[in-house]
């Protein structure tokens, strides 16, 4: 292995100290970072290990009744914090759909925000790709593509973002916090990523640096438990990424659509607030006409990046699905196969 | 390694003979408390790490090497590399026998597929060799690959698989098709497969003086020193290769691949031994794999549905610099009654790693695709599938009119369509739903495997203290030959399974063959119980030519042999022990040999072939397109079941493999690098637990007196067959959607709705 230095701060303080030196970075679980390190995709010269941070891995309900999730909480403690999953089923339920029991132990709440794209050609280093060698060229372009962005891509970057748990913490505004070298600040989470434009390297607003500590569900998110669904197409049942996902979230009153909350994953370098779709559904009866209807506000401006256009329809049905499985309410228990579309299927063992 | 421990208890029933019992495992605890040891677990002193630096390009050739970089870097101990390499006492191009393929151990400076070794960095420990690979940077002068299957001129090879003609035929298709009153004419796709393993090829040289020790997974120890012998130019007596479990082979470890030559290469080069083990990536190039193949078959039926033709023809792939040919074609010559049948193949050569033998070499992308057309057909007479199988059932193999030496392939039919409810099945798709809207579709494959025989060798001896002993170097690559071998051994000797040491795993043991073509069971078990016959035979000449026994003038024909002892068989109170015999003779340990082999006058008057029927049922949702399959039946009549419990494992992953065929696996190539875009297990996708619903197996009673001495036709590939057809007729049956290109896609099935 390359040689690289290992650092084990004490604080949150010499945490960003030691990160802000340039070829720095942090170290969580490293259950994507050490396979990138392992592939030569990531050549850090110095790891910034902060899973022994304390005070990082709490999950706390705050005064105004936000919910505070610190950067280290793995995310299967988080899925399956019962007084979590009651709040935020849907969020739960994108967790539990994603990567494996073993990795879901390990996996943390800043890293799975932090994650890389499964681009294929992103890890293959005799490929070229804007991301990881700046102005390479992309090969994923006119490259196996089929799994590629629909939305907000650019020529020189045609990669998603795998998360599933970012879908819906972009649908329920989620915000995180943020410790750089100028202090504590926060900013939200749909603000996090960026588009990849000209400089798909820069794949977040982060500074050297910048560490997570925590990531905050502000107390409106609380109003959508009642009606809120992930929802995620992939080629097998489970232990795949999502092909599309979406996340619905519905306040239900008297019969219409008080609020709708929508994101799409699986589609664009970033989780997907479908803005203009939750306003169409704003006051509205919850029928498939208003969800057919917000489906194809939500993929307005959808553009096939390669062999891909299937996407852009399977996203819309997602869609259309989700927010009718929302609108049906969130199930008293987290189905055996989270967000599968064979969720129902009775008999099923828990994954 | 030490000897092993093989424990019998406590799972074990026993009423009588072992043979049909259910035994678990013999290995199995070893298994689960990680005490059996695989190649890689071995660490003899003073033991250096290899790795291999693989080429990024699929053609052209290395210009140039940093080796200075690497030998910089602390730890490393040399780079090996064309220029730098002990020498082979054969060019490894040569093919010495059709069964020896070309591997790339550093002999040019050439590239030709993505992955292949271009140097090997020898280190004190894994992280310095693998930094040591990283810093040899290569530069390359590339060529433009050659991918897919149009990538180049197509060409007739000479033979395709082992050997079977590239083309065949019996009557006039094409008259056939033109007098048919019902035609389909369809060409189906199935993509590059790899084996993966879970155990990594690896290996673990040593060298004392001209001596050379190998600890590696092999399906044929014995090819496999043969082929040490002659790259190294040793005595094959001087080579002495240990492996007794394989964390599975699947065809892939069946001859020795390029990287265990390397590793064998590294530790003469440096003096000390050397550990080499595969990554995951860098099994997708040297170690073979399921070439893709694009089929069309045409099939003609008259007004009742009775086929008048079948037409099957495959394009595949090979390499640039070898030849193995998917016979894929040669699946249509022993199912169905078609009065026409022709099969041919074609072939384009690709920059890719040889293809070899995987599960079912042939059978398995021939099957899916047949069973495809069959079910295409059956749905254009407007029949149930299985009403037109029936219909079309084979009473003599179709290709050579040879009757079948056994075939109880009607009640595998019968079986497996009363388990699965098959009667209910509505005709047209689309025309099932579930509670939840999902749609529910049914599909069923026949399963066929041909029942071979390879060649193998056993000793057996009875000891002083009554004990048995049976050695051959067989191979347990998960499948349970531990087991089910020493079941065959002890009936052989006609003793508890306890009280026979079965030894087995090594090359210095009588040859076993190889591993493969799912014959490894009856070519070893029926040279075990010809040595455990002869063995005893020897042992009753003993006793019936000594009149101080009592089984004095029984004559040989006259005794048999049961727990421990030789009893007259006209007289069952007259019995004598092992033991006792042999100590009044004063011999200390009894032996014999015996082998196994085919029955050559057999083969010539019958077909013999395994056969099976699967039934699957999948849901799909209808708007999203996701599949999974909820139940999967399948019935196979295999000849005698040595041990049900191995043979039910065995046709459970038969049967996944077919779920993965039909909706999973693919290698994907990138179509101008010919690099292979997904090489790791979490892209590419074979079945994870929640897509394998409780599979139902059952096992069909049959009786072969022809195929060999115990009656075995052999199970470890036949599941695949017909379950992967089922699962694609099942997505059929459930959307009204035929997908003729596997694995089948969401976004083949996202129909406008
Ligand atoms: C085989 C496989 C399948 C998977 N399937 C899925 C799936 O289906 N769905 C899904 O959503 N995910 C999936 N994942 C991804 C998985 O969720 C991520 O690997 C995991 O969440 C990363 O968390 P970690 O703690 O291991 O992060 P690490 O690997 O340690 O770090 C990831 C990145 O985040 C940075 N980082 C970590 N913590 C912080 C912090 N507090 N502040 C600033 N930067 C930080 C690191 O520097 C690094 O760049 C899969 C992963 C694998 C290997
Ligand atoms: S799509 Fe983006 S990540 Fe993939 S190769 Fe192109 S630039 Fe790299």
């Amino acid at each position: 292995m390359k040689q690289f230095d290992y650092v084990r701060p004490a604080t949150v303080t010499e945490a960003v100290a030691a990160a802000a030196q340039p070829g720095a970075v942090f170290l969580a679980a490293g259950t994507n970072l050490l396979d990138l390190m392992k592939g030569g995709v990531s050549r850090p010269d110095r790891l910034v290990d902060v899973t022994h941070l304390d005070g990082l891995d709490g999950i706390e309900t705050l005064a105004d009744g936000s919910l505070r999730i610190g950067a280290l909480v793995r995310n299967a403690d988080l899925a399956h914090d019962a007084e979590f999953a009651r709040s935020y089923p849907a969020v739960a339920e994108a967790l539990l759909s994603g990567a494996s029991a073993q990795l879901r132990n390990a996996a943390t709440v800043g890293g799975n925000l932090l994650q890389r794209t499964r681009c294929a050609y992103f890890y293959d280093t005799a490929s070229r790709c804007n991301k990881r060698a700046p102005g390479s060229g992309c090969d994923a372009r006119d490259g196996e593509n089929r799994s590629h962005a629909v939305l907000g891509w650019s020529e020189s970057c045609i990669a998603t973002h795998p998360s599933d748990f970012c879908v819906p913490l972009v649908a329920l505004d989620a915000i995180v916090e943020i410790e750089g070298r100028g202090g504590r600040r926060e900013i939200a989470l749909v603000e996090l990523h960026r588009l990849p434009g000209d400089a798909p390297d820069r794949e977040s607003v982060l500074e050297p640096g910048d560490l997570i500590v925590a990531v905050r569900l502000p107390p409106a998110a609380r109003g959508f438990a009642a009606h809120a669904r992930y929802l995620k197409v992939r080629e097998r049942t489970s232990y795949a990424f999502a092909v599309v996902s979406a996340a619905a979230a519905l306040r239900i009153e008297n019969g219409r659509i008080a609020e709708a909350r929508l994101a799409l994953g699986g589609v664009a370098a970033k989780p997907w607030r479908a803005r203009a779709a939750e306003d169409v559904l704003k006051g509205v009866a919850p029928i498939a006409d208003a969800f057919q209807k917000a489906a194809r506000r939500a993929l307005e401006g959808a553009k096939p990046s390669g062999d891909n256009a299937f996407k852009i329809e399977l996203a819309r049905r997602i869609v259309v699905r989700a927010l009718t499985l929302a609108a049906a309410g969130t199930p008293a228990r987290i189905p055996a196969l989270p967000a599968s579309p064979f969720a129902s299927t009775s008999g099923a063992l828990h994954v | 390694m030490s000897e092993l421990i093989l424990t019998s208890a406590p799972a074990h029933l026993r009423h009588g003979s072992n043979i049909g019992q259910p035994l678990t495992r013999r290995d199995g605890i070893l298994k689960v408390t990680g005490q059996a040891t695989y190649a890689a677990d071995n660490h003899p002193p003073g033991m250096l790490f290899a790795v291999i630096a693989t080429a990024s390009i699929a053609r052209g050739r290395v210009v140039s090497l940093d080796v200075a970089a690497a030998k910089r870097h602390p730890g490393v101990v040399d780079v090996m590399t064309p220029e730098h390499k002990p020498p082979l006492a054969i060019d490894p191009e040569i093919k010495t026998n059709p069964f020896v393929f070309r591997m790339e151990v550093l002999q040019s400076n050439d590239i030709r597929y993505a992955n292949q070794a271009i140097a090997v960095v020898i280190a004190e420990t894994l992280e310095a060799a693998t930094e040591g690979a990283a810093l040899l940077a290569p530069a390359y002068e590339v060529q433009p690959a050659l991918v897919g299957f149009d990538a180049g001129e197509s060409f007739a090879p000479p033979v395709v698989g082992v050997g079977n003609p590239t083309e065949s035929h019996r009557g006039d298709v094409e008259a056939g098709l033109a007098a048919a009153d019902k035609q389909i004419d369809a060409t189906y796709e199935t993509p590059p497969q790899y084996h993966n393993a879970m155990e990594p090829h690896a290996i673990v040289a040593r060298w004392e003086g001209d001596k050379l020790f190998l600890d590696t997974p092999s399906q044929a120890m014995v090819m496999a020193r043969g082929r040490v012998a002659e790259l190294f130019g040793l005595a094959p007596e001087k080579i002495h290769i240990r492996s007794p479990f394989l964390g599975g082979g699947f065809g892939s470890k069946g001859f020795l691949t390029g990287p265990q030559i390397l590793g064998v290469m590294a530790a003469k080069l440096v003096g000390k031994p050397v550990k080499l083990v595969l990554r995951r990536e860098q099994m997708y190039g040297p170690v073979g794999h399921r070439a893709p193949t694009r089929q069309r078959l045409r099939l003609g039926t008259d007004g009742e549905g009775r086929l008048t033709a079948l037409d099957h023809r495959a394009r595949t792939v090979s390499s640039t610099f070898d030849d193995f040919y998917e016979p894929a074609a040669d699946a249509s010559h022993t199912l169905y009654a078609a009065p026409a049948i022709r099969t041919s193949h074609d072939a384009v050569r690709v920059n890719t790693g040889t293809p070899l033998f995987m599960r079912a070499p042939g059978e398995a992308t021939g099957s899916i695709a047949l069973e495809s057309a069959i079910d295409e057909m059956a749905s254009a007479c407007g029949m149930d599938p299985l009403a037109f199988r029936l219909k079309n059932y084979a009473e003599v193999e179709p290709m050579t009119g040879r009757p079948f030496s056994s075939k109880a392939l009607r009640a595998c039919y019968e079986q497996g369509a009363a388990r699965f409810g098959w009667a209910k099945r509505p005709l047209q798709p689309r025309q099932m739903r579930d509670d939840a809207g999902l749609l529910v579709g049914w599909g069923m494959g026949t399963a066929t495997f041909p029942a071979l025989m390879f060649q193998a060798e056993a000793r057996a001896a009875i000891r002083r203290d009554g004990s048995g002993v049976m050695e051959i170097g067989a191979h347990d690559m998960g499948q349970g030959a531990w087991t089910a071998l020493a079941q065959i051994a002890a009936d052989s000797v006609g003793l508890d399974i306890d009280r026979l040491d079965f030894k087995s795993g090594t090359s210095d043991l009588p040859d076993a063959g190889i591993a493969g073509g799912s014959a490894h069971t009856a070519t070893a078990g029926a040279a075990i119980h010809s040595a455990g016959a002869a063995v005893i035979a020897k042992l009753a000449d003993l006793a019936t030519s000594d009149e101080r026994s009592p089984l004095f003038g029984a004559g040989n024909a006259g005794v048999i042999a049961r727990e421990g002892r030789l009893i007259r068989r006209d007289d069952e109170s007259r019995s004598e022990s092992y033991a006792e015999i042999l100590a009044r003779a004063g011999v200390a340990e009894i032996e014999a040999r015996g082998t196994g082999a085919p029955n050559p006058a057999a083969m010539e008057q019958y077909a013999m072939h395994a056969h099976g029927a699967v039934f699957a049922e999948v849901k799909v949702d209808p708007e999203l397109g996701q599949v999974r399959l909820t139940r999967m039946v399948g019935a196979f009549a295999a000849g005698r079941i040595v041990n049900p419990r191995m043979v039910q494992s065995q046709l459970f992953g038969g049967m996944i493999w077919g779920l993965s065929f039909a909706l999973h696996e693919e290698a994907i190539t990138d179509r101008r690098s010919g690099r292979i875009m997904n090489a790791n297990l979490g892209e590419y996708h074979i079945p994870v637990n929640a897509d394998v619903p409780p599979l139902d197996v059952i096992t069909v009673e049959e009786h072969d007196p022809h195929v060999n001495a115990l009656g075995i036709k052999g199970v470890g590939e036949i599941g695949i067959t017909g379950s992967a057809g089922a699962v694609a007729n099942a997505v059929w049956h459930a959307t009204g959607v035929r997908v003729r290109r596997f694995p089948i896609r969401i976004e083949e099935l996202l129909v406008p709705s």
